[in-house]
């Protein structure tokens, strides 16, 4: 009998290697229970908790738990079904009407999760005779909901129109649909993506464009519609998809455009489809987060302020971070091994930030991944990057 | 130019030997993934340098049938030879 795992071997040697050189295994880590928005309990210690997606600190919120309570109490805790079977409730469909109005839109759909938001919305606008252009470090839910779609993928480099309009220029007589896909925010990096000059080049080559606003949404443009927003672009971009699991801190993905060929995804998009709607209590809970994120424009105007305390502190700190100020702050290593020492003594002293490693790095080196909240205090920020500065001085830097 | 396949292989191990970490008795048969030791994504990062030294894109499902350096020569060969 042919061994079913031997394929893994590679990936076993990989993860034995690290996991040994490490004294606690990184893909481990438990959060035994959240104190608050910023700090969580590991290994039994207060950790201030640098590196969440819980941008706004919404997950959290007070006003989003009692909307979720009084939803179960009243509506029970799931659907059991599709959203084109038995899984579509009032509330789907409220929350696809606010969303599409928030966005100022004319129609939404909403997904199960933000990583089948990009399957359930890729694979239905192409198929194997169109081609998808994808920035080179996209997000593992484009690559696969390009995979699912069968179409030709061609990846662009990272954040660069020249080398996108040097694609669409060898592409010129193709026949099918071209369709550019490009993040707001990179989840790794922090790094903003320059969709304003991608959709002037979509214009040029006659191709269409989707924005996956997920790190974006709710952090970055005038009321929080993301880098679209930001850049004076939203009119052109024909396809805005997000999640609900970061800034909002709940979970499920939505895809918001003026087409109205989206009518019919509904009735093609598998990962839309085959899979149960979100349960009733997600739902209330994010329609509540949704609407204290639009009462409360000045947590944006603070996560942007601790956007920049943290960035500049590390800078100043002598450690290497990238250029675009975003509650994504990477700083880069030179080498794994430095790392796992640096991620470690991170964790030993209160400060928890997330180890990003090659190949799901962008350059091949390893990253510390640290991200921002609006709930974080000043104090927290100064604790997290003195404590990053004294272990860079312990190692050299 | 580099327009055959011997000549368009020719050309991707000389940017292959540019990097230090590359072996450096591979030849057009060598296994880009087993012989180079490069990962899905170095490969398709180094297929990105081809790309723009032969002006054509090779899409991502191609690069699944691809093992050897040989295979991406006739591979980028044919593209080129489409794009005519
Ligand atoms: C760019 C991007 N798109 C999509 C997703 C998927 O979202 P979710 O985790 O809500 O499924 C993520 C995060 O995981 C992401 O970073």
């Amino acid at each position: 009998m042919t061994d079913i795992f031997a394929k893994h071997a590679g990936l076993r040697a990989a993860y034995e290697g690290l996991t040994a050189s490490s004294p606690r295994n990184p893909f481990e880590v438990v959060i035994e229970r959240p104190l608050s928005a910023t700090v969580g309990i590991i290994e039994g210690r207060e950790t201030l908790l640098f590196g969440t997606n819980n941008y706004l600190g919404l997950s959290q919120s007070h006003r989003a738990a009692e909307a979720a309570i009084d939803t179960a109490r009243t509506m029970g805790v799931g659907t059991t079904g599709s959203r084109i079977a038995n899984g579509t409730f009032g509330l789907h469909r409220a929350l696809e009407e606010k969303l599409a109005r928030f966005f100022g839109k004319k129609h939404c759909m909403v997904f199960s999760t933000g990583y089948q938001a990009n399957l359930g919305t890729i694979s239905a606008l192409v198929n194997k005779d169109d081609v998808l252009l994808l920035d080179a470090d996209s997000h593992a839910s484009i690559y696969d909901g390009a995979k699912l779609s069968g179409a030709q993928v061609i990846r662009f480099r990272h954040n660069d129109p020249v080398d996108l309009e040097r694609r669409l220029g060898r592409l010129k007589d193709h026949t099918g649909a071209k369709l550019i896909i490009a993040e707001g925010i990179y989840s790794m990096t922090g790094n903003v993506a320059p969709l304003t000059e991608f959709t002037a080049i979509a214009k040029r080559h006659g191709a269409y464009i989707l924005a996956d606003e997920a790190h974006s949404f709710g952090v970055l443009g005038a009321t929080g519609r993301g880098v679209a927003e930001m850049q004076g672009c939203e009119s052109e971009i024909d396809f805005i998809v997000g999640t609900f699991s970061k800034s909002l801190g709940t979970v499920g993905g939505y895809c918001v455009t003026d087409h109205d060929g989206v009518d019919l995804m509904r009735l093609c998009s598998r990962p839309y489809m085959f899979t149960a709607s979100l349960p009733p209590e997600i739902i209330a809970a994010t329609m509540a987060a949704l609407e204290e994120m639009e009462e409360r424009p000045e947590l944006r105007i603070k996560l942007q302020e601790n956007a920049e305390r943290l960035h500049s502190g590390l800078k100043a700190a002598g450690l290497a971070t990238g250029e675009h100020v975003s509650p994504v702050v990477a700083v880069t290593l030179e080498t794994v091994e430095e790392a796992i020492i640096f991620w470690n003594a991170l964790l030993e002293n209160g400060v928890y930030v997330n180890l990003s490693l090659p190949p799901a790095t962008p350059d091949n080196r390893p990253l510390l991944r640290c991200s921002v909240m609006a709930a974080h205090s000043s104090e927290e920020i100064d604790k997290a990057v003195a404590v990053f500065g004294a272990i860079a001085k312990q190692l050299g830097h | 130019m580099t327009e055959s396949v011997s000549g368009i292989s020719g050309m991707i191990i000389q940017k292959l030997l540019a990097n230090p970490k590359v072996p450096r008795d591979i030849d057009g048969n060598s296994k880009i993934v087993e012989d180079l030791a490069f990962d899905s994504l170095a490969v398709m990062n180094f297929v990105m340098e081809i790309e723009d030294e032969l002006d054509v894109s090779v899409p991502l499902d191609k690069l699944a049938d691809i093992r050897t350096i040989n295979d991406l020569a006739a591979c980028l060969h044919t593209l080129k030879a489409g794009n005519a």
